[in-house]
């Protein structure tokens, strides 16, 4: 059951791309129709038949559009929303009721995840755009076709950044085949001082942070971390792993609020929210993230004595 | 040593700001043909993966319904019901959120998100409130309201989620040193994960404060250069 819904949920959001892929077909100020259609079409075609080709032939179409996006070929286009004096006068009209169908997504989402484990945060998200949909469609009483015009202007607007989350978790993987980790963590093992807990400390919280930097993935560090630096070096002078531990997880969240490697939390997001400079969160985030990690070491290096 | 290329390759490009994607796939392809895998092969991993994270991408099918209540002024009246509210600043919206994101994630609930709850929610009432405070938002201040807010989700997620007992990172953490013959309780690493979802909140109230004065001053300087 989940997994057939979850697979409907992904056919609605490949049918996104290629709604996206018509529109710019038809958008006749755009520069580059056929390259963007192909880009979105392709992306939508994955997601609806991807499970059923072989890995390979996956490979050869993500290197296509890969192409097209590395020649700056896939682009927003011009397609607007209401004017601003038509949004004001709905917003006036409709009332805070606006807001109901915006948090239906994340409540259903919420709820059903916490209460339907049998179906899971996933579908939730699905099932609450759904109905969120259906809500804002009686609300405003839009044309149908505003669901796929609306849908395409954001998503080609959110352009290619769209699809680094599963590009750079499957650059992640070819560094996990590779034996990319030992190699780092060998590496910064051989610069630390023998018998030094605070050099030790410092390497294991700068090692967390900075590979996941690279892998984008704090998940992915930490146990090649750990093993690496972390157990020669602080948990071999008496450390406590249960006080230590977690904080070496969270030195590595302090690398993914500076990294754009972990694309869904930073580059993604400066996407959705059309920011000028595509690095604006990541500036946001890393006087925060430089303090919070030198609060890492202090902590640490207070509990491990 | 020669394995990390993939990593130099990385880190060239996006200093050199060469677009994303093509480095992520030269670096990939790269660093599977030096160690050995051959090219087929690492076709097949990018295809597999790429077809198993589908969820990652799934935030798709919510752009149509936020997109209509775009149309329909969401923006808009969020700038007005913000305008109703007295003494609020976009950095309080921004403590007021990050307060509530962490708080649903110390209880292991995902009740938030860049696409769920910032796109359409913090950003705009974020944005109303420096409107109603400094008077029409310049360019400036606008790009810093949009970091900022994006910012906020992370630091409420991140650090918050490790106080659940049963949250992933507590597990990782406990099975990591597992597998290393080192039992641990997950109660007890989720409470060693108290001081830091305390002071990351704590960083945030003192950052979005600091961030009312700067944006205060970037659109007083503004008006003043154009002698208004």
């Amino acid at each position: 059951m989940q997994n057939i819904l979850l697979e409907t949920m992904y056919i609605l959001s490949g049918l996104v791309g290629i709604a996206a892929a018509f529109h710019a077909l038809r958008d006749k100020n755009h520069p580059h129709p056929k390259e963007t259609a192909a880009f979105w079409g392709i992306f939508g075609g994955i997601f609806i038949f991807g499970k059923y080709l072989p890995g390979y032939i996956n490979g050869i179409l993500i290197i296509v559009i890969g192409v097209l996006a590395a020649l700056n070929r896939v682009v927003e286009g011009s397609m607007k929303t209401a004017d601003e004096d038509k949004r004001e006068a709905s917003a006036i009209k409709i009332g805070n009721n606006l807001f109901i169908p915006a948090l239906t997504i994340g409540v259903v989402a919420f709820i059903v995840g916490q209460y339907i484990p049998s179906l899971g945060a996933l579908v939730g998200l699905g099932l609450g755009s759904l109905i969120a949909t259906g809500l804002a469609m009686v609300m405003t009483k839009t044309e149908v076709q505003n669901i796929s015009f609306e849908g395409s202007r954001l998503l080609l607007s959110v352009g290619t950044a769209a699809i680094l989350p599963q590009l750079l978790t499957a650059l992640g993987a070819l560094f996990n085949a590779a034996g990319v980790g030992q190699v780092i963590a060998t590496g910064i093992g051989g610069v630390i001082p023998e018998g030094n807990l605070l050099a030790g400390i410092i390497a294991y919280c700068l090692g967390m942070a900075i590979f996941t930097m690279i892998m984008g993935n704090a998940f992915a560090a930490f146990a090649v971390i750990t093993a690496g630096i972390g157990m020669p070096f602080v948990y071999a002078y008496g450390a406590n792993p249960t006080a230590i531990g977690i904080l070496a997880l969270t030195a590595g969240y302090c690398g993914t609020l500076m990294t754009p490697m972990a694309a869904n939390f930073n580059v993604v997001p400066a996407a959705l929210l059309e920011t000028t400079n595509k690095n604006r969160v990541i500036i946001a985030q890393a006087p925060f993230a430089l303090v919070l990690l030198l609060t890492h070491i202090v902590l640490m290096y207070m509990w491990a004595i | 040593m020669i394995k990390l290329i993939g990593i130099l390759i990385i880190l060239i490009g996006f200093y050199k700001k060469y677009n994303p994607i093509a480095v992520v796939l030269t670096a990939g392809i790269a660093t599977g043909l030096v160690s050995g895998i051959g090219f087929m092969q690492i076709l097949d991993v990018l295809g597999t993966t790429f077809v198993n994270t589908r969820y990652m991408s799934l935030f798709l099918i919510t752009l149509p319904v936020i997109g209509i209540l775009e149309r329909y002024g969401l923006k808009e009246r969020s700038v007005m019901l913000i305008k109703s509210m007295k003494s609020v600043t976009s950095g309080r919206v921004i403590i007021i959120y990050t307060f509530f994101r962490e708080l649903a994630a110390v209880f292991g609930l995902r009740l938030g998100g860049h696409v769920q709850f910032v796109r359409p929610l913090v950003y705009p009432m974020a944005y109303g409130a420096a409107e109603k405070n400094l008077g029409q938002v310049n360019e400036e201040t606008d790009e810093l309201i949009k970091g900022l807010s994006a910012a906020s989700e992370n630091y409420g997620n991140f650090f918050g989620q490790n106080v659940f007992p049963a949250a992933g990172g507590v597990l990782l953490v406990v099975g990591t040193f597992e597998a290393m013959g080192i039992n641990l309780v997950p109660m007890e690493v989720a409470k060693a994960s108290i001081p830091i979802a305390v002071i990351a909140f704590v960083y945030c109230i003192v950052q979005s404060l600091l961030f009312d004065k700067k944006i205060t001053n970037i659109q007083s300087t503004q008006k003043i250069e154009k002698g208004v």
